[in-house]
């Protein structure tokens, strides 16, 4: 580079290449490096603290859908059972063998195979197994047979390698002698709540969770498709819609369990509807999730252009047909994926429902809208916090459970909004 | 043409006709008359108000929130604007045909019998496909379509879109067509296309078509109305407007001075 | 009669209604030429509509107020003279009679209860036989009227549309209903509780242990402060240091540097963090994160951490706020137009500089109203701090000390047995009302941060 002599009042030009230069860009290379880094780091840690949780969740809750069983030899003929086989055929079945004191057989014959302290070998609702093998094939009261039958709790937890030593003791003991087995818990999918973590299953609260579900999604659909149908197309741009639309919009935001003491307040207090029941979860969700269905719908609506609307006018169709037969039709994908979202942020509520009640020990599945029910999040709320370590696995599980609905209903949605992304 | 016998009464008749968007005026006193079996081009540089005039003609200003018409327009007589007048069989009557093809996203098949169907004009589906193939036929699109009516009616060509949204509006028999610009988007060769459909359309209907390209205008009308600022300049037979021009103003536009 | 059967009685009425008024519909169009401005489905729907609705009204209306006249009529019976006074008692007994008389009874009733029974069946028998009069009645009544104006001048299709549009505006009113709803309500609770308690021991009294009310001064163990404390610091505070540079930081790499194709597939993993519901977040911090905490905090020398600490809830609650914070910055950041970043580089800045100097402050109403939602959001959030952080009020700063919060507390007044109207119950609702206010502040400023300071882009 030439050099000139300095003009006065003009400062010397710039040396890139020389040594304070240099540095300087070096020191700014760095920053660019730590910065980016920086960056890096916290996209890593997020997605990472997202595998952390299915991690450990799929850790403890695997065991949860496996059950441990012991063999148990009864005797039928010996044990000199005072019923009559035709019995076992009819509805008087349960109060038959209830008479006939099954369960006293049962761990009867517990002590016989496995001496004194047997019956707490096996779970307090082994003899329900026991009924219903006999209630399947009566013929088996005239022999001797080998039924496998639940653990107890302490006897599944040592099984999977996590109990008192003593209990370890037993289960080597067990499965040298091929009497102790695990197989697929198939009562956890069909059976309800109990206090023995062994005997425990989540259909109760899957069944309340549909029931409420079902509930949320006839009113909050068309409440809030409705709603967004008119503030897009029809409402006046006046005072009166302004509060409307901002009702909405802070609607959306507001913590979902200020719906709860809504809930107890108006449905529970004023109304007096069954507490705990399917039908005032449903309506307490409805009003949360009412919200998000109006601002998807309207973004949907909004989305389609204005040229369709316009060519359905110069038909000369009315207004509500151009809505109803050109507008809806083509912001349906777009309703319905944000539909689906709000429903499944509904499915993993819990708070409001506290508040309604929804947290007594159910044993069993709701049979209809009015009748006590819980959903499957609070189940786990429940389960959580029992002081039984047997909880621990089983309260994992049907949190694998509840994730995989949620996943499949997120994954729909997400097909959705691909499959029919607009082109016109 | 103001003073007229009352013998052959015009289809359209419009008389001191002013459009207000909230507190600006967009169109200023204009009278004028549409006949059938006449094509009538109105022109004029961009701005000028052709469009918004025309779009009184079918009341598709309604559905403008600050939109306001004052002066009466009449159909056969009858003020389209009176309380009276439903205003969705005005549009059935008075079709158009806008800048922008816009076919439904449905089938080919959907699109022209969509305007039918909701107006009851067929009493089963046999004279719905009646209707649709007399439509398509008349808009010279049904030998490229028939063959594919259950398409999509977006998946055709921009000319042959055009043709499918004139044949769309002409299935619900209307009375009088609006064109609102129906080339501007088009390549020369749908252009010419459209152009023949015009001639061959006018028999039926009387077509009132806006238009900034002047030659078209000389192509296809009968009668020529020049707009300039919200006003009507100068109206009469096509071949008076562009050879002997009455109005200063309407000889500088026809000879290119502006617009 | 059952509710199935009147349900298709009613609808079967309304069938006949739409075919016979479509048939005459067909027939007056078939005699003229004229241009009708409604199909024959229209006339048959206006009549099938009138037969069903008013019907339809009535059964809902009816549903509400016979449950209360079905009891008032019991209460006249002679045997009701025995009961209670009106409160928790009387009511069981008397939805036990109920409950006998549908059938369900188990175990031994109650005498009372027993006796009530018939008077309960009979009452509700009669109600039920005057509904189901009443609705049919109607729906012929409204029926036959709607038939009658079925002419070729009635504009049917036009009635339709109006009953629509009807329905669409009354849909959106349920909206302003639910706030209006909520206000009241907790307005309404809040000054029940507020007359047994004064609003400056509530909202600036520092003692909190409803476990332990005086009757005679409520107000003393009722003083919300450490509760707001604690929902500010957990939430405000502790989880919002891990959520905005979090948050932050992914946005801005995501956005800037990383490949699109990364893009795509971390954009929606960091998303799916929002879709945990938070009791699995709860359990997660309650299980895993608290004990780690606890256990890293005594090896390195703090003996008395507490296992329920302030610091596992925040970071918990941090985490599930990540994607809100982060995706809202990455709305802002793509919405800067690409010509202020090419003119920063073109100038020789380097891409860190771009980022801190240029977009960073164009984005920044953005990113600000998104920290500001997301705060609304951890300060609402309840699962979370329910299952892992404690229930012991305290005013601390030591993040491993144990902390509650506004929404833990109003969780535990409603549990339990507590009547209805017990400062206990109702300090619930002035909690719901406190929090109510400030969320929806925090809304506000949010949503008005965005709107002005954004920079108008063409």
């Amino acid at each position: 580079m030439t050099e000139h002599a300095p003009l006065p009042g003009v400062p010397a030009p710039t040396d890139w290449r020389g040594a304070t230069h240099q540095r300087r860009m070096a020191k700014r290379y760095a920053a660019e490096r730590r910065f980016r880094w920086l960056g890096l780091a916290a996209v890593l840690l997020s997605a990472g603290f997202l595998v952390m949780l299915l991690v450990s969740m799929l850790a403890g809750g695997l065991n949860g859908f496996v059950q441990t069983q012991i063999a148990l030899p009864i005797d039928f003929p010996a044990a000199r059972f005072a019923i009559d086989p035709a019995k076992l055929r009819g509805p008087a079945a349960d109060l038959a063998l209830a008479a006939a004191d099954l369960t006293g057989a049962t761990d009867a014959a517990a002590i016989v195979a496995y001496g004194p302290g047997g019956e707490t070998l096996i779970s307090d609702g082994a003899w329900t197994q026991v009924r219903d093998q006999l209630k399947a094939d009566p013929s088996l009261l005239d022999k001797r047979v080998r039924l496998w039958v639940p653990a107890a709790d302490r006897i599944d937890i040592a099984a999977k390698r996590d109990g008192a030593p003593a209990d370890e003791a037993i289960v080597a003991k067990l499965t040298a002698a091929h009497a102790l087995t695990t197989r697929f818990n198939a009562s956890f999918l069909t059976g309800s709540d109990s206090t023995d973590p062994t005997m425990v299953g989540i259909w109760g609260a899957l069944k309340g969770s549909l029931f409420t579900m079902l509930v949320t999604l006839l009113l909050a659909f068309p409440v809030g498709l409705f709603s967004a149908l008119y503030l897009e197309e029809y409402a006046p741009r006046n005072r009166w819609t302004d509060l409307i639309e901002v009702s909405i919009n802070n609607l959306a935001a507001v913590p979902s369990i200020i719906f709860g003491l809504l809930g107890l307040a108006v449905f529970l207090n004023t109304f007096h509807l069954p507490r705990s029941a399917a039908i005032v979860g449903g309506l307490t969700l409805a009003l949360m999730t009412m919200p998000v269905i109006v601002i998807a719908s309207r973004n949907a609506i909004k989305a389609v252009p204005p040229s369709i609307r316009e060519a359905a006018f110069g038909i000369g169709a009315s207004p509500v047909q151009v809505v109803f037969h050109h507008v809806l039709p083509l912001a349906m994908p777009g309703i319905l994926t944000g539909t689906i979202i709000g429903m499944a942020r509904a499915l993993g509520e819990t708070a409001p429902l506290l508040m309604i009640g929804m947290r007594a020990f159910i044993t069993a599945p709701p049979g209809g809208l009015r009748d006590p029910a819980t959903v499957l999040p609070v189940q786990i709320f429940l389960w959580s916090d029992q002081v039984n370590r047997g909880f621990v696995e089983k309260t994992s599980a049907a949190i694998l459970v509840l994730l995989v609905f949620l996943l499949a209903m997120n994954g729909i949605a997400i097909y959705l909004r691909n499959r029919f992304e607009s082109r016109w | 043409m103001n003073a007229e016998t009352s013998i052959t009464r015009h289809k359209i008749s419009a008389r001191h006709v002013n459009v207000f968007y909230g507190d600006n005026q967009a169109i200023r006193d204009v009278s004028i008359d549409f006949d059938r079996d006449v094509v009538t081009a109105l022109i004029g540089p961009s701005g000028c108000g052709k469009s918004t005039f025309l779009r009184t003609l079918n009341r598709m200003n309604d559905t403008i929130p600050t939109a306001r018409v004052e002066g009466e327009i009449d159909l056969d007589g009858e003020d389209i604007y009176a309380p009276e007048m439903d205003v969705v069989q005005l549009r059935a009557r008075v079709g158009m045909v806008f800048q922008k093809p816009n076919p439904f996203p449905k089938s080919i098949f959907e699109n022209v019998a969509y305007g039918p169907r909701i107006h009851g004009l067929a009493a089963n589906h046999n004279q719905l496909g009646e209707i649709v193939e007399r439509s398509l036929k008349r808009a010279g699109l049904w030998d490229e379509v028939k063959d594919r009516l259950s398409d999509s009616g977006t998946a055709l060509s921009g000319g042959q879109q055009q043709r499918l949204c004139i044949a769309r509006a002409i299935a619900v028999d209307p009375e009088v067509i609006l064109m609102d610009e129906p080339c501007s988007a088009l390549d020369p060769i749908a252009t010419a296309k459209i152009e023949e459909l015009i001639h061959e359309l006018k028999g039926r209907y009387a077509i009132v078509i806006v238009t900034h390209n002047m030659q078209q205008a000389a192509r296809v009308s009968q009668r020529t109305a020049f707009f300039h600022l919200g006003a009507l300049v100068e109206s009469g037979t096509t071949s008076d407007i562009f050879t002997n021009p009455r109005q200063e103003r309407t000889k500088d536009y026809i000879t290119g001075r502006y617009g | 009669m059952s509710i199935l059967i009147l349900f298709f009685l009613i609808a079967g009425l309304g069938l006949i209604a739409w075919l016979t008024a479509r048939m005459r519909a067909t027939r007056f169009r078939r005699a003229s030429k004229a241009r009708f401005s409604s199909l024959p489905s229209h006339h048959g729907g206006f009549v099938a509509l009138a037969t069903v609705l008013p019907a339809a009204i009535f059964l809902i209306v009816w549903a509400a107020c016979a449950p209360g006249l079905v009891t008032n009529r019991v209460l006249t019976d002679p045997a009701a003279a025995h009961l209670p006074a009106p409160g928790f008692e009387r009511a069981a007994i008397l939805s036990e009679a109920r409950e006998l008389a549908r059938g369900n009874g188990f175990g031994t009733p109650t005498p009372l209860a027993a006796t009530l029974a018939p008077a309960y069946a009979a009452a509700q028998t009669r109600a039920d036989w005057i509904g189901d009069s009443v609705a049919l009645l109607l729906a012929t009544a409204f029926g036959l009227w709607a038939f009658t104006r079925v002419r070729p001048a009635f504009q049917a299709r036009t009635q339709i549309e109006r009953l629509v549009m009807a329905l669409l505006l009354t849909a959106a009113l349920v909206a302003i209903l639910t706030t209006m709803g909520i206000v009241v309500s907790l307005l309404f609770e809040s000054a029940r509780f507020f007359g047994m308690v004064p609003i400056g021991d509530f909202l600036f009294g520092t003692h909190w242990s409803p476990q332990a009310i005086d009757p005679h001064d409520p107000g003393a163990s009722l003083g919300a402060v450490p509760l707001f404390w604690g929902t500010f610091f957990i939430g405000a505070v502790i989880a919002m240091i891990v959520a905005i540079p979090l948050g932050l930081m992914s946005a801005i790499y995501l956005t800037q540097y990383a490949r699109p194709r990364v893009r795509r597939w971390v954009k929606p993993i960091i998303e799916v963090l929002a879709g945990v519901p938070t009791v699995v977040y709860g359990y997660f911090a309650a299980l895993t994160v608290a004990p780690i905490v606890r256990d890293v905090a005594v090896a390195i020398g703090v003996r008395w951490a507490s296992s329920e600490s302030a610091l596992a809830a925040g970071l918990v609650m941090g985490i599930m706020i990540i994607p809100f914070v982060s995706s809202m910055a990455d709305d802002s950041l793509t919405a800067v137009p690409p010509a202020m970043r090419d003119g920063s580089l073109a100038m020789g800045a380097t891409q860190s500089e771009t980022i801190r100097r240029v977009l960073l402050p164009a984005a920044l109403p953005g990113v600000v109203g998104g920290v500001l939602l997301a705060v609304s959001r951890a300060i609402g959030e309840t699962m979370i701090v329910v299952m892992a952080a404690s229930g012991v009020a305290t005013l601390t700063l030591n993040p491993l000390a144990p902390a509650t919060t506004v929404t833990k507390q109003i969780v535990d007044l409603l549990t339990g047995e507590a009547e209805f109207d017990s400062p206990k119950t109702l300090a619930a609702f002035a909690l719901g009302l406190t929090l109510f206010v400030i969320t929806f502040l925090l809304n506000m400023v949010a949503l008005t941060v965005v709107k002005r300071y954004r920079e108008a882009y063409d």
